[in-house]
C-alpha cells in the first residue's frame, strides 16, 4: 500500500526521515507527525500565476502543489469560495480593510472540510482502500460521506454521541455507516487510531492525515490569489486540532518561495471557544505545552480538547507576532448574528467564534483598522441552527390574517416589541463606534 | 496488584508483535522503568534523548487521559487498563 512519486513524499517533522508515500501519519521512529514535502524547484515552472489562472475555478487549479497522485482525474469542483470585502461588519467593529473567506459555501457539503477530504480520498483510492472513514465533529463526517458516495467508496464514520442532529442527518443521507460513540471527540479520535490498526480502512484524519491536511493549503492560495496575488497583514483562523492555521502559513511560504507573491510579515490569529481553548490558553501563557481540556461549548466543530497540532500552532502563532483569543458561548451566538445581519453570511458556531474573536482583536488594538485582514469562515449556519433557537422571540409568532389592516397593525406591534430594524447609525453609536461615515 | 498495558501497532515492532502485557507498576514513572527492562527497544522509541516520554505520546487510563488524573502522580489501581497511543489525528 504505497506509491512512488517524485513531486512529494512524507517526511518526519522532528527527525527529518523520509517515508515515500504510504498511509502513515506518525514517524515510526519518533512518533512525531509526518508532513508532505515537495520538490519546489520542480514546481517552479509549473506553479505559475498564468497556469493557475488557466486552471479550473476550484482547488484543482493548485494541483501542482497538492499531493495528488499522477493520473488522478479531479471530479468535484471543490473550493475557490468567495473572498468578500466586509464593509458593513467592518463599520461595526472598526475595520476598514476586512475580508471574509467564505467557506460556508464550499462545495459539496458547505464547509472547508471539502478541501481536505477531496485530497485525502484521491490518495485513499491510489492506496487501494475500498472503505474510508473519519473521526468527526460533524463537518468532516458530512464531507467524507458525500465524496465517498460520489467516488463509489464505502464510508464508516464515527462521531461523538452529542453531535448536532443536522450534522448526523447530513451524513446519513449519503448512505454512510455512522457510529455514535459514547464520549467526546477525543475519545472518538483515539478509537479511530485503534480501528485503523485492525481494519484496512483509509481514515482521512488518521492514517491519511498528512495528505488530508495538505488540502487546507488551498485556503491560503485562494486568499493570496483573490487579493490580487498579495498577502494580507493578518489572518484570523478558527482552531480545533490546530492544523488549518499552519497550512495557510505553509501555502503563503510556498507562494513566496516560488515568487508568486511578495514576502511581507503576516500575523496569524487563532480563534477558539472559551469552553475548549487549549491552544489559545497556551498562546496566552507563552508556551507550546498544550494542557488538554474537557470540552464544554456549543462550538462542537472546534471542541477538540487534546489538539494534535496544538503545540506547532501555538509556536507558529507566537513566532509570527500573532495572538489567540477565545470567546464565550453567548459571544459565539452574537458573532453568528452579527455576521448574518451585516454581510448576509450565515455561519455555524465555529464562524461565530471567528467573528467574535475578530471583533475582539480590533477592540484590543491587536489589529489596526487599515490593515488588510482576512477572517476565515469555515462552516455553514444551516448545520447548527440549534444554537440560535433561543435567540429569536417570534419563531412561534402568531399568523396574521391576509388583510392590509392586520398587516399594518402587526408591523406596529412587531416594531414596538423588537429592535429588529433599528437605524444603522444609532446602533453603531450605541456600540461605541465613531466615524461611521 | 497488576495493570494491563495496551499498545497500538505503532509500538509493537519493538515488542515482538505483542499488543499488550501485564505490569506490576504502581504509577507512570514505574511503568516506564518496567518498559526499560522488559522492552528496551520500545523504551528508546517512546522516550526522547533526555529520557522523557515524547510529547506526541498520550497515556490513557481506562479511557481517561492521565493528565486529567494527576499525570505522573496518579497511583495505578489494580486492574487498570493503560494505553500508550500516538497523538496523531485531529480536526480542523
Amino acid at each position: 500500500m504505497q506509491y512512488s512519486c517524485n513531486r512529494y513524499e512524507l517526511k518526519c517533522n522532528e527527525c527529518g526521515k523520509r517515508y515515500g508515500n504510504q498511509p502513515l501519519s506518525a514517524c515510526p521512529d519518533c512518533i512525531a507527525p509526518l508532513e508532505l514535502v515537495y520538490d519546489l524547484e520542480a514546481a517552479r515552472g509549473v506553479f505559475t500565476r498564468e497556469n493557475i489562472a488557466a486552471g479550473p475555478a476550484n482547488i484543482w487549479r493548485y494541483a501542482a502543489l497538492l499531493p495528488i497522485p499522477d493520473g488522478f482525474q479531479p471530479d468535484l469542483p471543490v473550493g475557490f469560495t468567495p473572498l468578500v470585502r466586509a464593509k458593513n461588519l467592518g463599520k461595526r467593529i472598526g475595520a476598514n480593510n476586512l475580508y471574509i473567506k467564505n467557506d460556508a459555501v464550499c462545495f459539496p457539503t458547505l464547509s472547508f472540510k471539502d478541501r481536505v477530504v477531496s485530497v485525502a480520498l484521491a490518495n485513499a483510492q491510489k492506496f487501494g482502500f475500498t472503505t474510508v472513514g473519519c473521526s468527526s465533529t460533524g463537518n468532516l463526517a458530512n464531507s467524507v460521506a458525500a465524496q465517498a458516495a460520489r467516488l463509489g467508496l464505502k464510508a464508516t464514520i464515527l462521531v461523538p454521541a452529542d453531535l448536532e442532529p443536522a450534522k448526523i442527518l447530513n451524513t446519513l443521507v449519503y448512505g454512510a455507516r455512522l457510529v455514535r460513540i459514547d464520549g467526546n471527540y477525543d475519545h472518538v479520535n483515539r478509537l479511530c487510531t485503534l480501528i485503523a490498526d485492525e481494519y484496512a480502512w483509509g481514515f482521512v484524519n488518521v492514517n491519511l492525515r498528512p495528505y488530508y491536511a495538505e488540502g487546507s493549503k488551498t485556503v491560503g492560495y485562494e486568499i493570496a490569489e483573490q487579493l490580487g496575488w498579495r498577502l494580507p497583514d493578518n489572518v484570523v483562523v478558527p482552531m480545533a486540532g490546530g492544523s488549518l492555521i499552519r497550512k495557510i502559513r505553509k501555502a503563503f511560504n510556498e507562494l513566496i518561495y516560488l515568487g508568486l507573491v511578495e514576502d511581507k510579515p503576516v500575523r496569524f490569529f487563532g480563534a477558539q471557544a472559551t469552553g475548549c481553548s487549549p491552544i489559545s490558553t497556551a498562546v496566552k501563557e507563552g508556551t507550546e505545552d498544550i494542557v488538554p481540556q474537557r470540552p464544554n461549548t456549543i462550538a462542537r466543530s472546534l471542541a477538540i480538547g487534546n489538539p494534535a497540532d496544538g503545540p506547532a500552532a501555538a509556536k507558529m502563532i507566537r513566532a509570527e507576532g500573532g495572538w489567540a483569543e477565545d470567546v464565550s458561548d453567548i459571544e459565539i451566538v452574537s458573532g453568528i448574528q452579527e455576521l448574518a445581519e451585516t454581510e448576509g453570511i450565515f455561519t455555524e458556531t465555529a464562524g461565530g467564534v471567528t467573528t467574535a474573536v475578530t471583533a475582539r482583536l480590533y477592540a484590543q488594538g491587536r489589529i489596526t483598522p487599515d490593515q488588510i485582514t482576512v477572517t476565515c469562515i469555515t462552516g455553514n449556519g444551516l448545520k447548527t441552527t440549534d444554537a440560535l433557537i433561543n435567540s429569536f422571540s417570534h419563531l412561534d409568532a402568531r399568523a396574521v390574517r391576509p388583510r392590509m389592516a392586520d398587516f399594518d397593525a402587526y408591523l406596529r406591534e412587531l416594531d414596538g416589541t423588537t429592535a429588529a430594524t433599528p437605524e444603522t447609525e444609532t446602533e453603531l453609536v450605541a456600540a461605541g463606534v465613531t466615524n461611521v461615515r | 496488584m497488576s495493570v494491563k498495558v495496551f499498545l497500538p501497532a505503532a509500538f509493537t515492532r519493538h515488542t515482538d508483535g505483542r499488543k499488550n502485557f501485564d505490569s506490576a507498576a504502581e504509577n507512570l514513572p514505574s511503568l516506564l522503568a518496567d518498559i526499560d527492562t522488559s522492552f528496551p527497544a520500545l523504551s528508546t522509541q517512546i522516550k526522547d534523548e533526555n529520557g522523557k516520554l515524547r510529547r506526541f505520546i498520550n497515556i490513557y487510563i481506562n479511557d481517561e487521559d492521565i493528565r486529567f488524573l494527576g499525570g505522573e502522580t496518579y497511583a495505578f489501581q489494580d486492574g487498570d487498563e493503560i494505553m500508550l497511543i500516538p497523538s496523531i489525528a485531529g480536526g480542523c
